[in-house]
C-alpha cells in the first residue's frame, strides 16, 4: 500500500497530486511534461514539495504538516534510473553490493547470488560500467537497486533509454520482480504497452494532474485519460497450444484467441494489449471473415465522442473490452448496454510488446524469503 | 650517486632540502582547506562565494611582495594572527614554517582550480544515485565524489608542489632569506647572483629548478587526462 500526496509550484509548473494505491507495480503513466519523474523523485526525497504526504506500508517518508521529511539516504529505498547510474569507478560486483554497505543489519535482502541468477550477471562481475551495453547496465542498476534490501522500488522509465530489443530484454525481470518479490514498485513509463503488462495500479498524470487510477484495464481504456486514439483494453489469456503455423492458441473468457507465436508455455497466464482501434464489433456471429479472433461479450457501456467517434466497452468475463468505432456504425447497429455482442480481433494487430506475463495473486512474504 | 651528491655544493644542497620540505608541507597542509575551498565554490551557493573566490585567486593576480607584505602584518610577532600563535609558542616570521605559509597560499589558487575542474566534471545524478542507496553525505563523498575527483586531487596537488617550488617574492618579504631556515631555491640563486662568481651554482639550481617544474607539469597532465577517462566509466 502507497499513499501519495504532494502539492509544489515551479516556475510555470504546478504538480498536485494525490492517490492511494495497493501493494504491487504502481505505473505513473502519462506523456513527458506531466511531472512523472518530478512525482518519483519526490517520493525518493530528491526533491522537498511544498507540501505533501508520502506513506509507503506503515513508513512515513514524507509529511510536511508534522514537519517529517526523511532524508534520501534514510528513505529505504532502490532506484532504477532511466540511464542506469551505475558508479563508473566500481565493478558491477561492487555496484552491486554498494547498497547492502548501509543497509541496516539483519535487512531482509536477497542474496548476491541468487540477484545474479534473477538478473543473468554471472559474466559480468568483474568488469566497469564502462564495459557494459545499455541492456547489461540496465540489468545490474536493477539488481543493484533489489540488494539494498529496499522497502519501496522505484523504476524511472527504466527502457527508455533502450532499443526495442533491449525493452524485450529487460521487461521480462521486471514481470518477475513483480510476481516473487513482494516489495512494492513505483515505475515511470509513458509507453501504455509497458503499462498493460507491469500494472497492478495505473496513475494516469496529465500537467501536473492526476487524471484517472484504477487497475490497467481500466485506466486504458479511459478515454479522458488516454485520448481517443490510446484508449486500449487489456484481457487475461492463458495459452492453451502452440501450433506449427506460426500461431498460439489462448483461452480468454470470451473464447479462443489466436495470436502470432508467444514464448509462454501452455498453461501461462497472461496479459493482451489491445488497442480500440482494432476492434471491430457485429451484433450477430459473423461467417466467412479473413479473422480469427471472435470474442463473446456483454455491451455495459456506449459512449459517443465529440466528434465522429464512440467507444463501445464489452463485458468479457472479468475483462473490459473497448472498441472505437463511428456514431454512425454505433447507431445503425442500434447498439445499448445489455446487449450481447461480438467483438472482433485481427491476430496480426497484437505485437509482441502487447504480450506479457500476467500478475498471479500478490505473494505478501517478505522479500528474503521471496528470492532465497 | 657520489658524484651526483657532489655536483651540488652544501649551501646549494640546503637549498634544494628546504625547498622540497617547505613544499611537501604546504602542499599536505592545504589539501583539505583546498578540497572543501574548491567543493564549496563548485557545489555550494552561499552568500559571500564571490568574495571567497576572489580571496581563494588573489594571490595568483597580486604582487607577490605585497602578498607576502600581508602575511607579514598578519601573522608577524606583531601581527593580529602572528601574536595569538606566539602565545602558543608558534613563529612563523623568519621560519621555514613561514616559508611554508607562504608558499601554501600562493599556491592554493592553482590547486584548488584543479580540483573544483574534476569536481565538476562529476555528474551530480551519481551522487543522488548513492544517496537513495543509503549512503549519507559525507559518505556519498567518501566512495563517489573522492574516488571520482581523486586524479585531479593529485594533478592539483603536484601543480601546488611546483609552484611551491618556484615561490620567491612572498617568501623572502615575509621570511627573509637566512641559509638553512628560509633559503629556498629561488632565494639561492638570487643570493648566489648577487655575488661575484656565483653564477655557477646558480646555473646548477636553475636546471634542478626547471627539471623538478617539467616533471611535475608532465606528471599532472598525465592525470588530467585521467581524470577523464575515470568519469566516462572505461
Amino acid at each position: 500500500m502507497i499513499s501519495v500526496s504532494v502539492q509544489h509550484r515551479f516556475a510555470g509548473f504546478d504538480l498536485d497530486v494525490a492517490f492511494e494505491a495497493p501493494p504491487g507495480v504502481t505505473v505513473l503513466f502519462g506523456p513527458s511534461g506531466s511531472g512523472k519523474t518530478t512525482l518519483v523523485n519526490t517520493v525518493a526525497g530528491l526533491l522537498r514539495p511544498d507540501h505533501g504526504r508520502i506513506v509507503a506500508g506503515d513508513w512515513v517518508l514524507l509529511d510536511t504538516a508534522a514537519r517529517r521529511c526523511v532524508p534520501p539516504h534514510r528513505r529505504r529505498l532502490g532506484y532504477v534510473f532511466q540511464e542506469g547510474r551505475l558508479f563508473p569507478h566500481l565493478t558491477v560486483r561492487q555496484n552491486l553490493l554498494y547498497g547492502r554497505w548501509f543497509a541496516p543489519r539483519g535487512a531482509a535482502a536477497p542474496g548476491l547470488p541468487h540477484v545474479v541468477d534473477l538478473l543473468g550477471l554471472g559474466g559480468l562481475m568483474d568488469r566497469r560500467p564502462g564495459a557494459l551495453s545499455g541492456g547489461e547496465k540496465q540489468r545490474v542498476a536493477i539488481g543493484r537497486a533489489l540488494l539494498a534490501a529496499p522497502k519501496l522500488i522505484l523504476a524511472d522509465e527504466p527502457l527508455a533509454a533502450l532499443d526495442e530489443a533491449r525493452k524485450a530484454e529487460i521487461l521480462p525481470y521486471f514481470e518477475r520482480l513483480r510476481d516473487e518479490v513482494a516489495v512494492p514498485i513505483l515505475y515511470v513509463s509513458h509507453s501504455s504497452a509497458e503499462v498493460a503488462r507491469l500494472a497492478t495500479t495505473v496513475v494516469a498524470l496529465r500537467a501536473g494532474r492526476v487524471t484517472a487510477v484504477g487497475p490497467p484495464g481500466r485506466v486504458l481504456g479511459d478515454v479522458a485519460a488516454m485520448g481517443v486514439r490510446g484508449a486500449a483494453s487489456v484481457l487475461t489469456a492463458r495459452v492453451v497450444a502452440h501450433h506449427a503455423d506460426g500461431l498460439s492458441e489462448l483461452a480468454t473468457a470470451g473464447g479462443r484467441l489466436w495470436l502470432p507465436l508467444v514464448a509462454d508455455a501452455p498453461g501461462s497466464r497472461l496479459r493482451v494489449r489491445i488497442a480500440a482501434q482494432d476492434v471491430i464489433l457485429s451484433r450477430a456471429r459473423p461467417e466467412g471473415l479473413s479473422a480469427l479472433n471472435i470474442l463473446a461479450g456483454t455491451i455495459t457501456d456506449v459512449r459517443p465522442g465529440q466528434g465522429p467517434g464512440a467507444m463501445v466497452v464489452l463485458a468479457v468475463g472479468e475483462d473490459r473490452l473497448t472498441a472505437r468505432l463511428t456514431r454512425r456504425s454505433a447507431e445503425a447497429m442500434g447498439l445499448a448496454t445489455g446487449q450481447s455482442c461480438h467483438a472482433i480481433l485481427k491476430t496480426v494487430a497484437v505485437a509482441p510488446e502487447d504480450v506479457g506475463t500476467g500478475a498471479r495473486a500478490l505473494d505478501t512474504r517478505p522479500l528474503d524469503q521471496m528470492v532465497r | 650517486m657520489e658524484g651526483w651528491s657532489n655536483w651540488l655544493g652544501p649551501a646549494e644542497w640546503q637549498a634544494v632540502r628546504l625547498s622540497l620540505r617547505v613544499s611537501l608541507v604546504a602542499t599536505l597542509a592545504s589539501l583539505p582547506l583546498g578540497i572543501l575551498a574548491a567543493y564549496a565554490l563548485a557545489r555550494w551557493s552561499f552568500w559571500g562565494k564571490a568574495l571567497l573566490n576572489g580571496l581563494v585567486h588573489l594571490p595568483l593576480i597580486l604582487p607577490p611582495v605585497v602578498t607576502g607584505y600581508l602575511l607579514l602584518l598578519t601573522f608577524g610577532r606583531r601581527g593580529a594572527v602572528g601574536e595569538v600563535l606566539d602565545q602558543f609558542g608558534i613563529v612563523l616570521s623568519f621560519r621555514w614554517t613561514g616559508a611554508a605559509l607562504a608558499a601554501a597560499v600562493m599556491a592554493f589558487p592553482l590547486m584548488v582550480r584543479a580540483i573544483r575542474l574534476a569536481l565538476e566534471a562529476v555528474d551530480p545524478r551519481l551522487e543522488a544515485a548513492a544517496s537513495t542507496l543509503g549512503a549519507s553525505p559525507v559518505w556519498v563523498f567518501v566512495t563517489v565524489t573522492l574516488p571520482l575527483i581523486l586524479p585531479g586531487v593529485v594533478a592539483g596537488s603536484i601543480l601546488a608542489f611546483a609552484k611551491a617550488m618556484g615561490e620567491f617574492g612572498a617568501t623572502i618579504t615575509f621570511v627573509s632569506n637566512i641559509p638553512g631556515q628560509t633559503q629556498t631555491i629561488p632565494s639561492a640563486i638570487y643570493a648566489f647572483l648577487q655575488v661575484p662568481g656565483g653564477e655557477q651554482a646558480a646555473g646548477r639550481l636553475v636546471i634542478v629548478s626547471v627539471a623538478l617544474a617539467m616533471g611535475a607539469l608532465l606528471l599532472s597532465e598525465l592525470l588530467a587526462r585521467r581524470v577523464a577517462r575515470r568519469v566516462a566509466g572505461a
